[in-house]
């Protein structure tokens, strides 16, 4: 057992957190997230240069041979800055797919991917799913060698700037099944593709898109016909617990923005810091964070242990999703009416956590999930 | 003990909801149910039609357009109302200044404000809080300073909601700053279009702009404004505090559950829908039986002061659970959105018109009801002084 982290990683998290201090104060944010796009290419080609991007990669496949606990240290402190730009959605999600399909095809995609010149969103979720990643009625019909695609997704992170969309689609077997599932990459500018890009709430994008009759080649499958069905769900494990890595960058903020604002802030003559009640409410916010933070350092070791990745992200999503819910109402509230502004900071880490609890799954749904678990 | 409504309180039930079948306009109704911002002008022709019906005001003495109700009748009111989606009057004006004048100003100035403030001709802003006096209201340092017919004021009013509207606006201002806080304070109506005054937007974390700073450069204001008598404005405004926080909420929190509800079943889920879900109707199940006890404590207390009774702090009870089971409701009907819940639309557009368009934006902005009119925190602190005796 050794929970200290590596000489190399104390580097990579000094230059992220640098980054995110540095070159990404909040005004600057605000601009990014106003423009067009709602991030920025200049802003991940650097985190390219930097060498971020290959974090989740292995050396094979023109990585940094990076672990699950690499990633969440990358993840953890951009979201200390709520960077916008999508290292999970267009990075770590896309990736973890990618690098499950076969050798072609990762020489195809992944160099570009890490260089960031070409951009990967995965279109997997459906408005009638819920988060079901097995609830697929987007088909894939056979069309000589190659494949046709019907079918509306929602929620794409990244979606709308993306130059390759992987998705998932039914092949077989009826929606719900885990079997019959498969993987496409298609380029988004294919004929059929429509995408209607939305802001979301705590300033990220998100595209809805439809799939029209796109004519997609034999060799554009990840994996196998079929079997795409797991390989997305252990994506979207690792994509989840890399979310809780966020989540935990993000409480951090929340519950130390806080400590510093009732110490600063006086009514009745004092800082209210020294009401005792405030002072509880903080201990349990902090409370709350530290046993969210073990809980995605968990998840995150189970990734690299490859032991029970399923049970331990949505252990570590429920709990997450709690202390998320716990640690960023009471920021508000403590913060009085100046947490209501969207001029504070605080309101802004607020919303995100709020996200973060909904994206992936909520927590009923993880805690169903793990109570399926614990019954196989 | 007996908790039949009498055949009297049933017509009356009948006819609240025959008027609001008529008269309520769908188009107001469909906002209110998907969370979207009013304007002022829907505000304005909803509490016009109320005072064309004579119930603007039914908590006003009768001479000046209230209405002869029982507290059972006007609980019935409140219910109905909140039941069917009507948007709260807007308290500022009716439910806040209203009664400080009717109960401690001149004749003179209960001619002069009462009757546009019943007909919602003139529109009214609260000015209490400033930005080092929140919860600590008592330290306000908005200063005025006699100077013969006039007070010229000086000082900022934070948190001014709907000020960017408002044609006048009631201020506890500081008329001697040399006493102990609270007796040094003064209860001044001033007309927004006065020179000096100046209002400066602030928006709200789900992007929304009601509220805003009001700042006041040496503003002269007409010593008649000044209601009651000067430095005695701590004890109207805590007698209007208590006015603030026995609003009725049960009718509305009961609406905005449905309305969960409602979304849950068009929320798919496996075969079925959300509101089949079993984690899903604990959840509302819990909050509905909230909701009765909340009611039920609300009914007793209205018998007391029905009685002649005072609620004292027990009205804290009511706005401390009503709020925080608003803020649950809110929270629930996030989760019934799910990744609906994510797409930013501004709540004052349109949007796609599904009950949970705005479930997030209603949910971050309904933070603020257990910030206002008194945090938790302040609500906690009178009951265990006022009940408890800590
Ligand atoms: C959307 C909105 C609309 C508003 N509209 C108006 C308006 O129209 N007119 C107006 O005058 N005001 C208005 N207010 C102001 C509101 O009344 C104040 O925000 C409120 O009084 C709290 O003050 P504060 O924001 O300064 O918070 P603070 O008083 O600084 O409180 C910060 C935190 O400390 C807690 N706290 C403070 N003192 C204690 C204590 N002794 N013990 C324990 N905890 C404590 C509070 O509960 C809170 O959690 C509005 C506020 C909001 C958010």
């Amino acid at each position: 057992m050794d929970f200290t982290f590596t000489e190399e990683q104390e580097l990579m998290r000094e230059s992220v957190k640098k980054f995110a201090a540095k070159d990404y104060d909040f005004e600057t944010r605000r601009k990014i997230v106003d423009s067009d796009a709602g991030f920025s290419r200049d802003m991940l080609t650097k985190f390219a240069e930097l060498g971020w991007t290959s974090v989740p990669f292995s050396e094979e496949d023109g990585g940094f041979g990076g672990s699950a606990v690499d990633t969440m240290i990358v993840l953890e402190e951009l979201a200390k800055g709520l960077v916008v730009e999508p290292y999970l959605s267009c990075i770590v999600f896309p990736g973890a797919l990618l690098k499950r399909g076969n050798k072609a095809l990762r020489a195809a995609h992944l160099p570009q991917l890490i260089e960031t010149t070409k951009l990967y969103a995965v279109a997997y979720a459906e408005q009638d799913a819920r988060f079901d990643v097995y609830h697929q009625q987007t088909r894939a019909e056979k069309d000589g060698d190659g494949f046709r695609l019907y079918g509306d997704k929602v929620a794409v992170f990244g979606g709308a700037s993306a130059d390759y969309l992987i998705v998932a689609a039914r092949t077989s077997g009826a929606v719900g099944d885990a079997r019959g599932i498969t993987l496409f990459v298609v380029p988004s500018e294919d004929k059929g593709v429509q995408r209607l890009d939305h802001r979301t709430v705590d300033g990220l994008r998100m595209a809805d898109v439809r799939f029209e009759g796109v004519s997609v080649p034999a060799d554009a499958v990840v994996g196998e016909i079929d079997g795409g069905g797991p390989v997305l769900e252990r994506a979207v494990d690792e994509a989840t617990i890399a979310l809780g890595a966020e989540a935990m960058g993000v409480m951090e903020v929340l519950y130390k923005t806080t400590v510093t604002y009732t110490k600063e802030r006086v009514q009745f003559g004092h800082p209210i810091s020294k009401f005792q009640t405030l002072q509880f409410r903080m201990a349990d916010m902090y409370v709350a964070y530290e046993e969210a933070k073990s809980m995605v350092y968990m998840a995150s070791m189970s990734v690299d242990s490859d032991q029970d990745v399923a049970k331990a992200a949505s252990a570590m999503k429920v709990c997450v999703g709690k202390a998320g819910t716990r640690v960023g109402e009471e920021a508000i509230q403590l913060h009085g009416g100046m947490g209501m502004t969207e001029e504070l900071a605080v309101s802004h880490f607020f919303k995100r956590m709020t996200m973060i609890g909904l994206q992936f799954g909520d927590v009923s749904h993880h805690l169903k999930r793990y109570q399926a678990c614990c019954q196989d | 003990m007996n908790l039949e409504f009498t055949q009297e309180e049933l017509a009356f039930r009948d006819q609240v909801r025959a008027f609001i079948r008529e008269k309520f306009p769908d188009d107001i109704r469909s906002k209110v149910d998907r969370g979207q911002t009013l304007t002022k002008e829907d505000h304005v022709r909803w509490q016009k039609i109320l005072h064309e019906q004579g119930w603007a005001a039914p908590s006003w003495p009768v001479e000046w357009g209230g209405c002869d109700w029982t507290q059972t009748q006007k609980h019935i009111f409140a219910g109905e109302l909140g039941a069917a989606g009507c948007p709260p009057v807007i308290a500022f004006g009716i439910k806040m200044v209203a009664p400080v004048i009717y109960t401690y100003g001149n004749e003179e100035q209960k001619k002069r404000f009462l009757p546009d403030i019943l007909a919602s001709n003139v529109w009214w802003c609260q000015g209490y809080s400033e930005p080092g006096a929140g919860s600590d209201l008592a330290s306000l340092t908005t200063r005025a300073v006699r100077d013969g017919d006039h007070y010229v004021v000086n000082g900022v009013k934070a948190w001014t909601t709907q000020a960017q509207y408002a044609d006048w606006i009631f201020c506890l201002v500081r008329t001697d700053p040399d006493v102990k806080k609270q007796r040094g304070i003064s209860f001044l109506l001033i007309d927004m279009k006065t020179p000096g005054v100046s209002v400066h937007p602030v928006i709200t974390m789900e992007g929304g702009h009601e509220v805003n700073e009001t700042h006041f450069e040496n503003v002269r204001v007409p010593a008649e404004n000044l209601i009651g008598e000067e430095n005695s404005g701590w004890t109207y405004a805590k007698y209007l505090l208590t006015h603030e926080r026995t609003s009725n909420s049960i009718g509305s929190l009961r609406r905005s559950l449905s309305l969960v509800r409602q979304a849950a079943k068009k929320t798919k889920l496996g075969g079925s829908t959300l509101a089949d879900d079993p984690d899903f109707s604990r959840r509302a199940a819990e909050l509905e039986i909230d909701i009765q006890a909340l009611e039920f404590l609300t009914l007793r207390i209205l018998s007391t002061v029905e009685a002649g009774g005072s609620p004292g702090a027990k009205s804290s009870i009511i706005k401390l659970r009503g709020t925080e089971i608003g803020q649950a409701i809110n929270r629930l009907m996030l989760t019934a959105a799910g990744y609906g819940a994510m797409a930013y639309y501004p709540k004052i557009e349109p949007g796609p018109g599904e009950l949970t368009t705005h479930a997030a934006g209603v949910y971050f902005n309904n933070r603020k009801t257990t910030i206002y009119a008194g945090s938790s925190e302040v609500q906690r602190g009178i009951i265990s002084k006022a009940e408890l005796g800590l």
